[in-house]
């Protein structure tokens, strides 16, 4: 049988909100600025919001910069960079600010004088308001985590699976730390951490999670007498 | 009245999970909503539809109108067009007016509640009232702001100011403000006599009843008779593809209690068309909202070919109803259709004739902008997700404005050292 934990897993579920800051860029050189003075929350909404807005559909632009830079300045050698920045191997959202302004400053070197975009086609800074609200579903052993797991909204996934590596235990997602620390369930922990965010949509990963721990459940189910 | 379980099919057992779920932690709050008028445009629409399922979600909410008169609306529609971008002439008296009528609603209005959500510029300056109510006062503005008249909007600036927070549709239409402005889209209702499913005979019925002809596909804008909806140009843009295509244009159009243009431009209209029998005009209630729908399911193509826009939502219900549609690039069109992806953005008279040619000749490809567009109307601008905005919107003012909150169970039995408490 498997292990009962003694603290239950609690799903919660992350919405948000978003909020303009009036700022706006009209060129790679205000863009960076702004960027450099920019909150946490601003960061957060440009390069996570995607992930939220856009479940059903992979793969998409993994950030508002690439998508701007792109789409609106033209520029798709720079773009291509921005896109290549991996979002969620960052642990914190200044060392992905960082990242963000590196490229863009290369770029910025690189083309020398900056293109400006028409009127109404600036980049508008926003910051996101995050809400994390705790679910009425919580489990002990893994056959109600799969149970819960079926049931919470692909919102709620997103938090314990994307967002939970912004926060110690940093780079760690939830549901792995969980079924490790316990359930002693250290092959699945590595197998849902392994998991490339990318590769699936929030349903698709919702699906694979869940495969992986029936999985578990029967080879358990099996090996006891 | 719609209630919330009608709505799964739609949107998924989740999504109505997290709605009850958020207003857990609003039960027993009350709150007003405030506007100009009861029928006609998109502002009375959504809020017909929301007011119920706040209810439901046993949060008290009123819905209450401003009193204006003639010269007080027609003050506000230039007020209106002058935001948009619209240059007008404008007296100081115009906005003596415009204080003396909010003066007198002020005295009138019961405006005790915990939020009061005041809807667009007509009631703007109710605001005065908030001074010695303790409650929280929201701006939600439903018209495009990009360009506004600097002159109307510095008169009306100080009172969004002393708001504690104001909504806007799209990121362009943001200004430099003190307040927290927030952007909620605003939402159709999938299962309203606009929105929800009909059957084909009834589609024909309706058609029939209304003596509207279908042996030609039907080219169609639905729009209030407004200068702004640009309906002259939309004739001017059938007539250029008329001698090619074999379609009717049909301009169907209401008129809003708020909006005194309107039967000029009806009128104007009506002359145009009148020596093209290929071109319908039908001024219909505001209320016909099972005819607008029938008209927009049995249509081929439809336009929106607005000069400015707030968001149009009839973009929005022709995308729901999986048409392929024709719109300009205005207010918050783009965010509903994504160029040659979900419909086709458009800038000028004649884009719109060679969008409209393009349309009729490629069916597969019309059917396929417009099936993407349903899917995005979906996932983006429902009324499940509009009522999950205020909903959160309401707690994020409540929790002092604080961009990260934790919230505990509504019961308590859940709390983390993070949480803020909701209920001072």
């Amino acid at each position: 049988m498997p292990l009962k934990a003694k603290e239950p897993f609690r799903f919660f579920t992350r919405l948000s909100l978003t909020a303009a800051t009036g700022n706006k860029a009209k060129d790679l050189k205000s863009l960076v600025e702004h960027l450099k003075v920019a909150s946490e929350a601003v960061i957060y909404q440009h390069t996570h919001r995607f992930l939220q807005q856009h479940q059903f559909l992979a793969p998409e632009p993994p950030n508002d910069f690439a998508y701007w830079v792109t789409n609106i300045l033209q520029d798709e050698k720079l773009g291509e960079r921005l896109e290549a920045i991996d979002t969620v191997r960052f642990s914190s959202l200044s060392d992905l600010r960082q990242a963000v302004i590196e490229v863009l400053e290369k770029g910025l070197t690189q083309n020398g004088s900056s293109r400006e975009v028409p009127e109404g086609k600036e980049f508008h800074f926003m910051r996101s308001i995050r809400f994390s609200i705790p679910t009425p579903y919580q489990a002990l052993d893994l056959a109600q985590f799969a149970d819960c797991l079926k049931k919470v909204s692909i919102s709620s996934l997103y938090l314990h699976i994307f967002e939970a590596k912004l926060r110690p235990p940093l780079g760690v997602n939830d549901f792995s730390y969980w079924f490790e620390n316990e359930l002693q369930e250290l092959d699945l922990a590595q197998k849902v951490a392994n998991l490339d965010p990318y590769t699936h949509t929030l349903e698709g990963l919702r699906s694979k999670i869940v495969t992986l721990i029936e999985k578990r459940l029967s080879e358990i189910n099996y090996a006891t007498p | 009245m719609p209630r919330l379980e009608e709505y799964r099919q739609i949107v998924g057992a989740d999504t109505i999970e997290e709605l009850r779920l958020l207003a857990g932690y609003l039960k027993g709050r009350t709150m007003l909503h405030v506007n100009s008028t009861a029928v006609g445009g998109g502002v009375a629409e959504i809020l017909n539809r929301l007011m119920p399922l706040f209810s439901e979600l046993e949060i008290a909410a009123r819905w209450e109108l401003i009193k204006g008169g003639e010269a007080f609306y027609a003050v506000t529609k230039k007020f209106h067009n002058a935001l948009h971008g619209d240059r007008q002439e404008i007296a100081p008296k115009d906005y003596q007016v415009y204080e003396d009528v909010l003066d007198q609603n002020l005295s009138q209005m019961n405006c005790e509640a915990d939020l009061v959500f005041i809807h667009d510029l007509q009631p703007a300056a109710l605001v005065k009232k908030r001074k010695g109510l303790k409650n929280h006062w929201i701006w939600r503005c439903h018209i495009d702001l990009s360009q506004p008249d600097s002159q109307v909007w510095e008169f009306l600036k100080p009172y969004v100011e002393a708001y504690d927070a104001c909504v806007f549709h799209a990121p362009s239409f943001a200004q430099k403000l003190t307040i927290p402005q927030i952007m909620i889209a605003p939402s159709i209702d999938p299962v309203s006599d606009k929105n929800r499913e009909l059957e084909p005979h009834e589609v024909e019925a309706i058609l029939e009843r209304l003596k509207i002809p279908t042996d030609k596909p039907l080219v169609t804008q639905i729009s209030r008779f407004d200068y702004l909806k640009d309906p002259l140009g939309v004739i001017e843009a059938f007539q250029k593809v008329n001698p090619y295509v074999d379609a009717r244009l049909l301009l169907v159009g209401g008129m809003a209690d708020d909006d005194p243009e309107g039967a000029q431009v009806l009128a104007q209209v009506q002359e145009k068309a009148k020596n093209n029998p290929d071109v319908i005009v039908l001024c219909l209630s505001p209320t016909s909202h099972i005819e607008i729908n029938a008209i927009q399911r049995a249509s081929a193509v439809i336009l929106q070919k607005s000069l400015r826009e707030g968001f149009a939502l009839t973009v929005t219900e022709a995308l729901w109803k999986a048409k392929p549609v024709i719109a300009s690039a205005v207010g918050g069109i783009p965010l509903q259709v994504v160029h040659k992806y979900s419909g086709l953005l458009v800038h000028s008279i004649e884009g719109t004739a060679y969008a409209i040619k393009q349309l009729l000749s490629e069916p597969a490809y019309a059917k396929k902008l417009g099936q993407n567009g349903r899917e995005h109307v979906r996932q983006n601008f429902l009324l499940t997700r509009h009522l999950r905005d205020y909903l959160l919107l309401s707690l994020f003012i409540l929790n002092r404005q604080s961009d990260f909150i934790h919230l505990s169970l509504p019961d308590g039995t859940l709390k983390s050292q993070t949480s803020t408490i909701i209920n001072p």
